[in-house]
């Protein structure tokens, strides 16, 4: 069957170009890192905006957020690639060699995701009981106190796993970086290789990049359980 | 905008200040040389799969007869410029976004397979020609299709953002052709619909067709038919208005068509194996490049 | 810079009426897309969701190796699977009728609404095996003494308030999936909301209005979505389980 032969052509087509696959898989690591990080910090501030009393940064969070709870990833991407890039080069001070396809990438990234990030965190703020505030401030905390010190550090660790599975939702949704030019672990395999091949070495390159995704995404959550189980143990 | 023009006042500033500074530029630098002088990099946009004009080799550097004018117009800029180790980058365009990333100033030109055209002509300028072809048909050798009338009510594949493409459309709509065409983003994709027999036949530049075919798992399999539906010239892409810049690319272009180099360029793309599959294309050099490489110009077909 | 305010309502170069009517083709275009999705989604979805509830350890398995593989993949690697290689495995006359006959759009919409639905029904296999298994086990114990059978349990009382109790996140899935249904501009020149990007500009070359334009029209979209649900779910609620969810 032709499946097969797709299939034993992988390895040959992989070690002969491995280089670009691994800059490739360097990049979709590169911008889901950064988007993880900086998301959550981001989503963090939003998530207390969104539970200030303060009027104006409460509603300029429920805005960000809904905006960019409603539209496609995609779509976001378009606008900080086709629309945006000067700003972004004036606004980050980007010399004029930098790589602005990636850093707009990463930059639509970091915001998108963290919008969906600030709805677990309030969640998980949300989720710690109300007495916790009361004793915090029976204490003699501040209201930033209780929440440095008492609520986040407990909501945290109730969103671990929510947050982990955002992660690897978002490491998912690096593949549509491709569709920008980039050269992701997606955009390596099938673009660079797949494509310029030609003949069937892009069906090959298709399901290569589909049973790396898969082994990534299936056995990160689960290596990082056995290693915290591990560190408890 | 206003930011733009005071970022303009800055950079002509800094030329001004260049030029007093006693460095050897003669003319005072605007646009885009002005702003690879001040920046010290010059991106130039390519495409990945547009074999065999600007493409990926198997080594992934970006080769190809637009890809060799490309690198002659970095050259004549170094020497103008008077900057030797000017800092290149590459950056992949494809027909859908190259237009935009100009004009958003993510990078400097273009030389790939870009139709210079009077509608294109209103956002962007061009080159003189670097190469002209005629639209045709890629379809299945043993098919008896071998005009437009024998895909009545048919699939046919085009790239997206491509002239043919606006053609194509112009043309179903209106002789009623009833046509079904499919719009991949770019040439690689196409291809492969004609060759899963999603389409019974790509419509793209001839030159290009012979490209793909030149990937197919069979190329024998593929034909290339039809009287032309048009004649397109393509140019290196620029910024509009940017006249200081088009002049130092038209010269260098014109250079190299008068001198010779244009053909062994040519030859070497056309008429002898090229990468990725070593096949050769086999296109013989047309009248109409002939007479562009004896007077150098640069006018639209359309 | 200038901003074109108007284009929507100008002339299209195919001759084919203003750009709105490439717009409102699009939105159409998108919002079946995301329809016919669902429709796949949520059958296979309950029915796997199911699976996963039941007291038989190979439907068990099998429900959890089919929600691994497609919540493990990419959706775009997962399109690039349907659209590009499934094809070529349909054999005889079907695949002849499939790829040359039928009109190429509607090809690539089946094909891409088969990847979107099929991810999609992953995700809401979970949610409806939440839904089951979070009820009240009494329910369960309540349907055995009466008397009713397995399927008549699932049937009149389990599924029931399951759905029920995860209208709202089957609500995200729903935005998620209108939202998901852009990864289709990348098929065949599918010209859905994010298609119509592209190709718009080509011949426009005005990326803001347009741009603007679109994330106006799927912000509309989602929230009348969120509005429509919200109404659907006080409709079903039922009053004693409130406290439940």
């Amino acid at each position: 069957m032709q499946l097969f032969q797709w299939i034993a052509d992988i390895p040959t087509l992989v070690m002969n170009n491995y280089p670009i696959l691994l800059q490739g898989l360097w990049l979709t690591v590169r911008i889901t890192f950064t988007a993880i990080v900086v998301g959550i910090i981001w989503g963090t501030f939003l998530a207390l905006m969104r539970l200030s009393n303060n009027k104006i940064l409460n509603s300029f969070a429920k805005i960000y957020v809904t905006t960019f709870r409603s539209i496609p990833l995609l779509l976001v991407l378009m606008w900080f690639y086709f629309a945006l890039p000067q700003m972004i080069k004036h606004l980050f001070h980007l010399g004029p060699d930098a790589d602005i396809g990636t850093s707009c990438a990463i930059i639509a990234f970091t915001l998108f995701e963290a919008a969906y990030y600030s709805e677990i965190i309030r969640a998980g703020i949300n989720a710690v009981s109300k007495g916790q505030y009361h004793a915090a401030s029976a204490l003699g905390m501040t209201r930033s106190q209780s929440m440095r010190l008492i609520i986040l550090p407990q909501a945290f660790r109730a969103m671990v796993p929510l947050l982990l599975t955002q992660g690897i939702i978002l490491f998912q949704d690096t593949a549509l970086v491709s569709t920008i030019g980039l050269v992701d672990l997606l955009g390596a395999a099938v673009k660079r290789i797949g494509e310029n091949i030609g003949s069937t070495a892009e069906y090959s390159m298709i399901i290569f990049v589909a049973i790396t995704y898969f082994i990534i995404c299936f056995g990160t959550p689960r290596l990082i359980r056995k290693i915290s189980y591990f560190k408890k143990g | 905008m206003n930011k733009k023009t005071k970022l303009t006042k800055l950079v002509l500033s800094l030329a001004m200040l260049g030029l007093m500074s006693g460095t050897a530029v003669a003319e005072e630098l605007s646009g885009t040389l002005a702003k690879i002088k001040d920046s010290g990099v010059i991106v130039v946009g390519h495409r990945e799969s547009s074999i065999p004009f600007s493409y990926y080799n198997e080594k992934q550097e970006v080769v190809g007869y637009s890809q060799d004018y490309s690198n002659l117009i970095v050259d004549a800029v170094k020497k103008e410029l008077n900057m030797p180790d000017l800092k290149v980058k590459y950056l992949p365009v494809t027909s859908k976004t190259r237009i935009q990333l100009l004009n958003n100033h993510t990078y400097d030109f273009e030389c790939g397979s870009t139709t210079n055209n009077l509608e294109r002509q209103k956002v962007v300028d061009f080159s003189d020609t670097i190469f002209i072809v005629g639209t045709r048909f890629l379809v299945k050798t043993d098919s008896n299709i071998n005009s437009i009338n024998d895909l009545k009510g048919k699939n046919v594949v085009t790239t997206a953002g491509t002239t043919s493409e606006v053609r194509l459309n112009q043309i179903n709509n209106r002789d009623g052709l009833k046509i079904r065409i499919i719009a991949p983003t770019d040439h690689g994709n196409a291809f492969k619909s004609l060759e899963t027999g999603r389409a019974s036949a790509f419509l793209m530049d001839d030159a290009l067709l012979a490209g793909e075919r030149s990937r197919a798992i069979n190329p024998a399999e593929w034909k290339i038919i039809g009287e032309p539906l048009s004649y397109e010239s393509y140019g290196c892409m620029l910024r509009k208005g940017d006249t200081q810049f088009k002049q130092l690319i038209d010269k260098t272009i014109a250079n190299a068509q008068t001198s010779g180099k244009a053909l062994e360029s040519y030859n070497r793309w056309f008429t002898q194996p090229v990468p990725p599959s070593g096949v050769n294309l086999e296109l013989e050099i047309s009248p109409k490049m002939v007479e562009l490489f004896a007077n150098p110009n640069d006018k639209a077909l359309d | 810079m200038t901003f074109n305010w108007t284009l929507f309502f100008q002339s299209t170069p195919y001759g084919d009426g203003i750009y709105f009517n490439w717009l409102l083709n699009s939105a159409m275009l998108t919002l079946s897309l995301a329809a016919t999705a669902w429709i796949i989604a949520f059958i296979l979805g309950s029915i796997v969701g199911i699976m996963r509830t039941v007291d038989s350890k190979i439907l068990n398995r099998l429900a959890i190796g089919y929600i691994e593989l497609f919540r493990n993949i990419p959706l775009f690697v997962q399109m690039f699977i349907w659209y590009t290689i499934m094809p070529l495995f349909l054999t005889g006359s079907f695949k002849e009728w499939f790829i040359q006959e039928l009109d190429p759009d509607i090809q690539t919409f089946i094909l891409v609404s088969i990847a979107l639905g099929l991810f999609t029904s992953a995700r809401i296999a979970e949610q409806v095996r939440t839904g089951i298994q979070t009820l009240p086990i009494g329910q369960r114990y309540a349907a055995t003494a009466l008397g009713l059978s397995k399927f008549q349990t699932y049937r009149y009382i389990l599924l029931p308030n399951a759905y029920r109790k995860i209208v709202p996140t089957l609500t995200s899935e729903m935005t998620n999936i209108i939202k998901n249904s852009s990864i289709a501009s990348q098929f065949g020149g599918l010209r859905e909301l994010v298609g119509l990007i592209t190709s718009m500009n080509d011949q426009t070359n005005s990326i803001i209005e347009i741009l603007c334009v679109i994330t106006i029209t799927y912000m509309i979209i989602n929230y009348s979505v969120i509005t429509i649900m919200r109404f659907v779910e006080k409709k079903t609620r039922l009053p004693n389980m409130m406290s439940g969810g």
